[in-house]
């Protein structure tokens, strides 16, 4: 308007006409400078978040400067409700739920949970569908192609359709749902999450396709690694036979997870015949980035005599990467026929890890080598057909569409075979037009994982918990068991292939049959035992069964220390009670140091050492092999055993393939027992180097590169400085939502398996008498608001090897000074 | 005494705009103050700025005061002040007082234009 009025102002009125102008253009530039600074202070530009909404005492992050227990209204209006719910906060804001069914017990549960830790919720859906670009931008393209790829949609509708068969579980699925939703309406744009303010976008409605996307984000975590095609490379390189000798199916001197005493033969077989084939024999330059290795946990429980009070224990702590907010979230769930306690998985249903009046539970990862690939010959450059048995089968194709924040939407052609997406081909990481390599993975198997846990928490004796295990298809997990009456277990279960010996273990020929899975294992003879003579039953990520199981059974990355520590220590005297598996879940034996450390110590050739060197051998002589905070010699032992490895297999780096490289535990197998192995010889230098060279020389680089990290950081060697343990928030760890330097010793391969970032996520401890008595504790906090007081208040605790007492309610109206404050949720009238 | 009567103004106008209207609300308060109270020159600007600024000080400091400053000193990390609260606390007043102080410019602006029309 301004602009016409000055563009068609007569030009005859000239005395006034100038200080018109004048004016019109103060007008101006102070309409456009509001306008600037209105776009400006609203607008995110890069990570700085738009700072007049940002910085606004009524909708920005001022907000979220509240503590729960300050705020809480006491009654809540929630639609679909059909009787009134109520929710007791205790201390650390674990919520007791009493609802009068289940429909109205999960619609509080999706409700509460939101009110928690809504961002989380839905990130961690975005990360699992490949949606992170929508709110990040370009940066994640990439990670959100190589969801895509993956299948993680696909996989997440595949469960989604299972769920659906089953009517009374779509309708909890749908109340759950419902109750995050009702939560998110309510919500104004001040109450908003503080993340979604720095990132500035806004929650969409919850679904139960997120639902199914969570659990697939857990598979993924669990059951998504696997290092065939490397093995494939590996042989290509070097040959079978040195690889035989590095990657042993079975290591020497192990604990299973079941008994060695188990007899299999009352299991009626079914076979499988290994093919006359041979696997293709591919050069697979770059794989996608994998979950992490130490991905892991403990579990263990003992039987009524093995117990000083007579009572089952039961005890689980999970190993993930320490994330604030954390990726579990504690609550009491109860109906009148049920009453259950104990972590929950942000997104998913019911109590994950928990116990109840009657039984108790945990899991820890059932390791195995449940994806595999499939090398695709297509007919031509249009990829609409792929050689199958001499015919030519038809493809099918997906486009993904994946929104970017600025940028225009990228679109990714995913084409699908009968095993699964081809992951890898000629627009990613793969061997030009005409080849793929698809994936076949139990991940993707239709599955109803969610009716396990639901069945989990009412389940009142051993045949409920096998009963309940029997839809859990994958990750494949060792389900702990203590009951009440006194019985004892633990069950290996997933859908695991039957397959021939090494089927899998290598890149497979997709244009043949032959190479197919042919079966899967039955699930009844899925290993497992029940009550055993011992006493005891544990699980450490370590191998299934020793090599007396029938069937064909794999991975690359059994654990291998953890477990022998923990059933030596069960295994050392009569009878445990609850102080002694807090002190297990705290222990920080140093098997792997044990193992090596004297054989390095009596060959070093002492005489050649500076005073310095000598004064961090005598420190490392001096060690007790414990990663107590304190212990210096801990962290020359982590820099010696790291230069050492990595001197080791000096021919396993700066490959241009993807490669997998040894076990720590069968390099050390190695250096021990063949110390001249040619392997040893670095390349770079003339000599010939054996083992002993190397323990010397990674030894002197060991103490060069302290000295260096040293005077770099200012720091002491105590393992504590060293090791620098971190919980670090969902957004990259930004360092003002993260806790950093935490007091707490342990390391990957140790039983308290805290390393920088990864360990107990979860730590519970489990006695069964005639009410349970539990304790419990993670690095974190109920709140995910890191202006709550509730964000990070159990972190301490957590570090200093503390527990909470977890207060089993058993009814709505029973008083108690640990209630902090309570909430009434009510039908919405 | 009348800059002062109208700075009280701004905040009552800003406050209660507030409750319904997101942040930039502040601005609206702003421009009333130019538009239709009708301030002069500088004072277009500097009565709103130090209004806004006084209400988006005082407001944080009552949102933060109670829970200790726990969000505020993570904020005065994440922005990156090296945890300096105050800091903080003074470029949010200065925020959200540029933003009603340009307002109020404009508002007095527009105020001449009709005017000066007549």
């Amino acid at each position: 308007m301004a602009i016409l009025l000055i563009g068609f102002r007569p030009l005859y009125l000239k005395s006034t006409s100038i200080h018109y102008f004048m004016k019109s253009v103060k007008f101006l530039v102070s309409l456009l400078f509001t306008l600037g600074i209105f776009y400006g202070l609203n607008t995110k530009f890069g990570d700085i978040p738009p700072m007049g909404k940002f910085l606004s005492p009524n909708q920005g992050f001022w907000k979220n400067e509240v503590t729960e227990s300050d705020v809480a209204k006491e009654t809540l209006e929630i639609s679909g409700l059909k009787s009134p719910v109520t929710v007791h906060y205790d201390e650390s804001l674990i919520p007791h739920v009493f609802a009068q069914n289940d429909e109205d017990l999960y619609r509080a549960q999706g409700y509460i949970t939101a009110q928690h830790r809504l961002w989380q919720l839905e990130f961690q859906t975005f990360a699992s569908g490949g949606r992170l670009s929508e709110i990040v931008g370009e940066a994640a393209i990439e990670y959100d192609r190589g969801q895509r790829r993956k299948g993680m949609g696909f996989g997440a509708d595949n469960a989604l359709k299972e769920m659906m068969k089953h009517p009374e579980e779509v309708k909890l699925l749908e109340a759950y749902r419902d109750g995050i939703n009702a939560y998110i309406e309510s919500l104004s744009v001040g109450e908003l999450p503080v993340e979604y303010k720095i990132l500035d976008y806004q929650p969409e409605p919850w679904t139960t396709k997120k639902t199914a996307l969570l659990l697939m984000y857990m598979t993924d975590m669990l059951a998504g690694r696997d290092v065939d095609l490397e093995n494939t490379n590996f042989v290509k390189l070097f040959g079978q036979e040195i690889f035989d000798l590095l990657f042993p199916n079975f290591y020497a001197d192990q604990d299973p997870v079941i008994p060695q005493e188990r007899d299999w033969s009352s299991f009626d077989l079914e076979t499988v015949e290994k093919p006359d084939v041979d696997f293709p024999s591919d050069f697979i330059k770059e794989t996608m980035d994998k979950p992490n290795p130490h991905n892991g946990s403990n579990n263990w429980a003992i039987a009524p005599s093995k117990s000083v009070s007579g009572n089952p224990i039961l005890a689980n702590d999970p190993h993930l990467q320490l994330n604030l907010p954390s990726i579990w979230y504690v609550m009491q769930l109860a109906t009148p026929e049920k009453n259950t306690f104990g972590a929950t998985l942000p997104g998913a249903m019911g109590i994950i890890i928990g116990f109840n009046q009657n039984i108790a539970w945990g899991v820890t990862n059932a390791t195995r080598d449940v994806k595999d690939w499939y090398k695709i010959e297509f007919q031509d450059e249009n990829r609409k057909a792929y050689k199958y048995d001499n015919e030519w089968k038809a493809t099918t194709e997906v486009i993904e569409e994946i929104k970017v924040r600025g940028k225009s939407t990228v679109y990714d052609t995913v084409t699908y075979t009968h095993y699964g997406p081809v992951t890898y081909d000629h627009t990613f990481k793969g061997n030009g037009e005409k080849v793929g390599y698809a994936m076949k993975w139990t991940g993707h198997l239709p599955n109803n994982n969610q009716q396990t846990f639901l069945d989990l928490n009412k389940a009142t004796n051993y045949a409920e918990y096998a009963a309940a295990l029997k839809h859990f298809t994958a990750p494949a997990q060792n389900f702990v068991f203590a009951s009440r009456e006194g019985d004892i277990a633990l069950w290996i279960q997933g859908e695991l292939a039957n397959k021939w010996p090494e089927q899998g273990k290598f890149l497979m020929d997709g244009s043949d049959s032959r190479y197919e899975w042919q079966s899967f294992i039955p699930q009844n003879q899925n290993a497992y035992v029940k009550n055993p003579e011992r006493g005891f039953v544990s699980s450490a990520n370590q191998h299934p069964t020793d090599e007396k199981y029938p069937y064909y059974v794999y991975d690359d990355g059994y654990e291998t220390y953890r477990n022998r520590v923990i059933n030596n220590f069960f295994r050392s005297k009569e009878k445990f009670n609850i102080q002694d598996f807090k002190d297990l879940q705290a222990d920080n034996f140093n098997l792997k140091a044990a193992e090596l450390i004297p054989t390095m110590l009596d060959s070093m050739d002492r005489s050649s050492l500076t005073a310095h060197e000598e004064q961090m051998l005598s420190t490392i002589e001096d060690w007790d092999f414990n990663n107590n905070i304190d212990a210096e010699g801990a962290s020359i032992w982590e820099k010696w055993w790291d230069n050492l490895y990595r001197m080791t297999w000096d021919e396993l780096y700066n490959l241009d393939v993807a490669i997998n490289r040894p076990s720590d535990y069968q390099t050390i197998w190695l250096l021990k027992n063949q110390p001249n192995h040619p392997w040893f010889d670095r390349k770079e230098t003339p000599e010939i180097e054996t083992a002993k060279e190397l323990y010397f020389q990674s030894f002197r680089d060991a103490v060069q590169d302290l000295t260096v990290w040293q005077s770099r950081t200012g720091k002491s060697l105590k393992w504590v400085d060293y090791k620098g343990t971190f919980v670090g928030h969902l957004l990259q760890a930004l360092p003002a939502f993260s806790r950093f330097n935490l007091p707490i010793g342990g390391n990957s391969g140790i039983v308290n398996a805290t390393s920088e970032n990864h360990g107990p996520s979860w730590r519970m401890i489990v006695e069964l008498g005639n009410e349970p008595n539990a304790l419990g504790i993670y690095p974190g906090g109920q709140s995910g608001n890191p202006g709550s007081k509730f964000y990070d208040n159990m972190i301490d605790r957590w570090a200093a090897g503390e527990y909470i007492p977890l207060f089993f309610m058993k009814s709505a109206d029973q008083a108690s000074d640990h209630i902090i404050f309570s909430q009434n949720l009510s039908p919405a009238k | 005494m009348k800059t002062f009567i109208n700075i009280i103004l701004t905040v009552l106008i800003a406050f209660i705009l507030g409750l319904f209207l997101p942040w930039w609300s502040v601005m609206i308060a702003g421009f009333i103050m130019g538009a239709v109270v009708g301030l002069k020159k500088a004072s277009s600007f500097f009565v709103p700025f130090l209004a806004i600024a006084l209400l988006w000080i005082v407001n944080a400091w009552f949102l933060a005061q109670p829970n200790d400053f726990t969000m505020t000193k993570k904020i005065a990390v994440l922005l990156p002040l090296e945890g300096n609260t105050f800091l903080l606390f003074l470029i949010t007043g200065i925020i959200g007082g540029i933003a009603a102080g340009v307002a109020g410019v404009f508002g007095n602006q527009c105020k001449q234009l009709i005017a000066g029309k007549k």
